[in-house]
């Protein structure tokens, strides 16, 4: 395995080469932002790895790509230096994320065992009582919110960029609508080169998919959260109710979409993959699907028997979920969208 | 690649033998950026206009005369519908842009370069049922009055035939090959470094010429640049140029300034370096200057060598240090005051100095100091086959079914000099004649 500065000095080597070329700048961001750079520090190859989305489009237009003595395959290298950014600015460091699998598998397994066992008509917190529910979650989500707002700062730091300039409305706008359409992965409408040199639009979609559908879960959760405690309506709601139609459709979403991608994935083009990160990948994916699976069959099954074991284990899933997401692959949406909006910044300094 | 995608949009059926194997196919189309088109109002890729007058008069201006008009205006003409052409097969072009060379109004950028370009190409050959034989050389060509018959190969070192109605050669000039480089130029041109495809030997251009082809371009010129010496001898494309030239001096390996570094602005002067540093001992000359204009010009792929003093850069150069540090004193001592600005053709000039520098003349004063070593860089040779505005190559016969498109054919047009992008415009506009016409003497 190449060391990490062997990593980031190959970034750096790259970079030199690209800058002296440009062919791809009309590309995606990457370019434009290494254009404004002569020299490239540590932090700015974290950066560039983070704002590159990993379509490889500059790897099947360049003309030094390998066998090239040149050797220029910048998805592969900015795809090492990016994991490397993740275990980097992950604080606290609980586990390492490689260990993602273990402590996932563990939480679903103890979640699954534990609980009351009485069970009646879809009454969920006849299996587990609200209070230890809400608890539970309430604590995780704040180890949530620290440890990435944590990683955002440590990344955000390292720019030496102040995060005031950012927030002015037209560099986030920019920025969001960047991120939230993918806009870098569209490459001018034709779509991005995955998972071969042909252009296509399913990754894109299907990410919009796995990422729509998790938030509209989240936005389930939340509304079944307010019903409870602030309404006082008690669940299980109907099936037209706001929370069960938007947990049904992100479920769909979550179902669709990660299994998309995993199958967009295992044809991927492997000249171009970090397949170290594999691992980091396929659990988040499988825990998404696992989380949109479980939901909907404890929806579909909530007045049967299986409710309370299929209640545990959808429980389980969705804190193994929760508790592996500061230390899995979720956190590329915390530094895509940090590297974004320093690109926005940078672009809206660079155009007065 | 167009010869064939219009070959066969005519209804031939086509095969295309690629000397190369896949990943360095498409001859030296890889290296490019941009094409040339005329275009009477801005369209999406390009600003403003470039008319037919305009683009003639550079051709002219460029070539000194050394074109054939007919061929020219043909070419001219067929470049304003040729990207909407190429975009029906892929091919992508990115919004006009301010590059370092200023070429947003009359040049339309490939979107991700020529590879990109040649990509999709390749990708619309094969939706389409061309066939593509990848490290397929072509030896030798078996002509019967003037008509091709057969063909023998090298197929993965394999010998193999192939037999059609009709050729079409798009196989390049002979810049990558070293015994013809060195029978032109004698032993200079060991020195020198081929820009791009090692596939171009000129094979087919000579089988060609011996079977009575009429010539054409002087076949003494080659386009050179001074790129960086310490380039790859092939393919080491567009990252080795260097534009550092006019803002400093340039010296050969005795110390020597040989040339006005800022006679004109670099554009129009980039393409002269290449000869004159080929002139100098041992094909070698150094570009030196300080950290004043560290910024200035595009970077390149290898960091120049820097030193905190002339003696060390002239030591780490492998110059003789006093020399350099002499010749670099004597220009201080005749750089004249004025403004500066790279962008123009400033006040800036030395007096009392042989050769002078015109332009940009600023003493080499402040640490770290900078250096390039420079070698002659050759793009592309001007020898080629004549051909018809039917791209039918002359001097085989009144009925011949070869046709030429690109390189082995831009001396036509291209007899000497060069304009940005044109190679592009003649390889496509004439690729599509060829393979129109290649398609009809098919009977197809």
């Amino acid at each position: 395995m190449p060391q990490v500065a062997d990593i980031i000095a190959e970034g750096k080597r790259l970079m030199s080469v690209c800058n002296a070329c440009r062919y791809c700048e009309g590309y995606c961001a990457v370019f434009p932002a290494m254009e404004r750079r002569l020299t490239f520090s540590d932090a700015d190859m974290d950066y560039l790895a983070n704002l590159c989305h990993n379509c490889a489009e500059c790897y099947y237009a360049c003309q030094y790509a390998p066998p090239h003595e040149f050797g220029v395959n910048v998805p592969k290298v900015l795809a090492e230096i990016r994991a490397r950014s993740y275990e980097k600015n992950a604080w606290p460091r609980f586990w390492p994320v490689s260990a993602t699998w273990a402590v996932m598998a563990g939480i679903i397994v103890t979640a699954a065992l534990a609980g009351r066992r009485a069970t009646t008509g879809a009454d969920f917190y006849g299996v587990i009582s609200h209070d230890v529910m809400v608890g539970a979650f309430a604590a995780v989500f704040a180890v949530i919110i620290l440890v990435h707002a944590a990683g955002f700062l440590r990344f955000w730091r390292d720019s030496g960029e102040k995060l005031s300039e950012a927030f002015t409305p037209a560099v986030l706008l920019n920025a969001l609508r960047d991120g939230l359409s993918l806009k870098n992965l569209d490459s001018h409408g034709a779509g991005c080169t995955y998972p071969d040199e042909h252009h296509s639009q399913a990754r894109r979609w299907f990410h919009h998919l796995t990422f729509y559908g998790f938030l509209l879960c989240t936005a389930s959760t939340s509304v079944a959260a307010f019903y409870h405690s602030v309404m006082g309506w008690s669940a299980p709601y109907p099936y037209f109710s706001l929370p069960v139609v938007l947990g049904t459709l992100g479920g769909a979403g979550l179902l669709a979409g990660p299994i998309g991608l995993y199958r967009l994935k295992q044809r991927r083009d492997t000249a171009i993959i970090d397949a170290k990160q594999d691992s980091m990948d396929v659990s988040f994916l499988m825990l998404l699907f696992l989380t949109g699976m479980t939901g909907l069959l404890l929806l579909g099954l909530r007045q049967t028997n299986a409710m309370g074991l299929l209640l545990r284990i959808h429980l389980g899933v969705v804190f193994g979920l929760c508790l592996t997401l500061p230390y899995g692959k979720f956190v590329h949406g915390i530094y895509r969208w940090a590297a974004l909006l320093r690109s926005a910044l940078e672009t809206a300094r660079s155009q007065h | 690649m167009c010869a064939a995608l219009a070959a066969r949009e005519s209804g031939a059926s086509v095969m295309v033998f690629e000397c190369a194997p896949v990943e360095y196919r498409g001859g030296n189309s890889r290296h490019t950026r941009n094409m040339r088109c005329m275009h009477n109002a801005p369209t999406g890729v390009l600003t403003d206009a470039y008319t037919e007058k305009e683009y003639w008069e550079d051709l002219q201006r460029v070539t000194g005369g050394n074109t054939s008009e007919q061929l020219a205006r043909l070419i001219i003409r067929g470049s304003v519908e040729i990207t909407l052409w190429m975009r029906r097969y892929g091919v992508r072009f990115q919004p006009s842009l301010e590059g370092t060379l200023h070429l947003g109004r009359t040049n339309a950028f490939f979107l991700g370069g020529g590879k990109a370009l040649m990509n999709a190409y390749y990708s619309a050959a094969l939706k389409l049922g061309i066939g593509v034989l990848y490290n397929a050389e072509v030896e030798e060509l078996h002509i019967c009055d003037g008509k091709f018959k057969s063909g023998k190969m090298l197929l993965n070192g394999q010998p193999a035939e192939f037999r059609a109605k009709t050729l079409v050669v798009a196989s390049g000039g002979f810049e990558a090959n070293l015994e013809w480089l060195e029978k032109v130029w004698g032993e200079a041109a060991r020195n020198f470094i081929i820009r791009g495809t090692p596939y171009n030997k000129g094979k087919i251009l000579k089988v060609l010429l011996d079977h009575g082809a009429e010539p054409v371009g002087d076949p003494k010129q080659c386009h050179a640049v001074a790129i960086d010496g310490r380039a790859p001898k092939f393919d080491g494309g567009i990252v080795t140029r260097l534009d550092c030239v006019p803002l400093g001096i340039v010296v050969n390996r005795y110390t020597e300034r040989f040339y006005d570094e800022g006679e004109d602005l670099w554009p129009k002067r980039y393409a002269i370096w290449g000869r004159l540093v080929a002139q100098q001992p041992d094909q070698i000359a150094y570009s030196i200057f300080d950290s004043k204009v560290i910024g200035r010009f595009m970077p390149s792929v290898f960091p120049p060598i820097a030193a905190s003093s002339i003696t060390e850069l002239a030591a780490a150069l492998g110059l003789p240090p006093e020399k350099l540090d002499s010749s670099v004193r004597e220009f201080n001592q005749a750089v004249r005051p004025g403004r500066f600005d790279h962008q123009i053709l400033d006040d800036c000039r030395t007096e009392g100095l042989n050769p002078p520098k015109s332009h940009w003349a600023q003493t080499i004063d402040r640490r770290p100091f900078y250096g390039f070593p420079l070698r002659p860089g050759i793009t592309f040779t001007y020898l080629g086959v004549k051909v018809n505005e039917r791209a039918e190559v002359q001097g085989l016969g009144r009925n011949t079914n070869i046709f030429a498109a690109g390189e082995i054919m831009a001396g036509n047009v291209l007899g000497r000099g060069y304009l940005a992008g044109f190679g592009m415009t003649i390889g496509s506009v004439f690729g599509r004649i060829a393979g129109r016409e290649a398609a009809r003497a098919a009977g197809c």
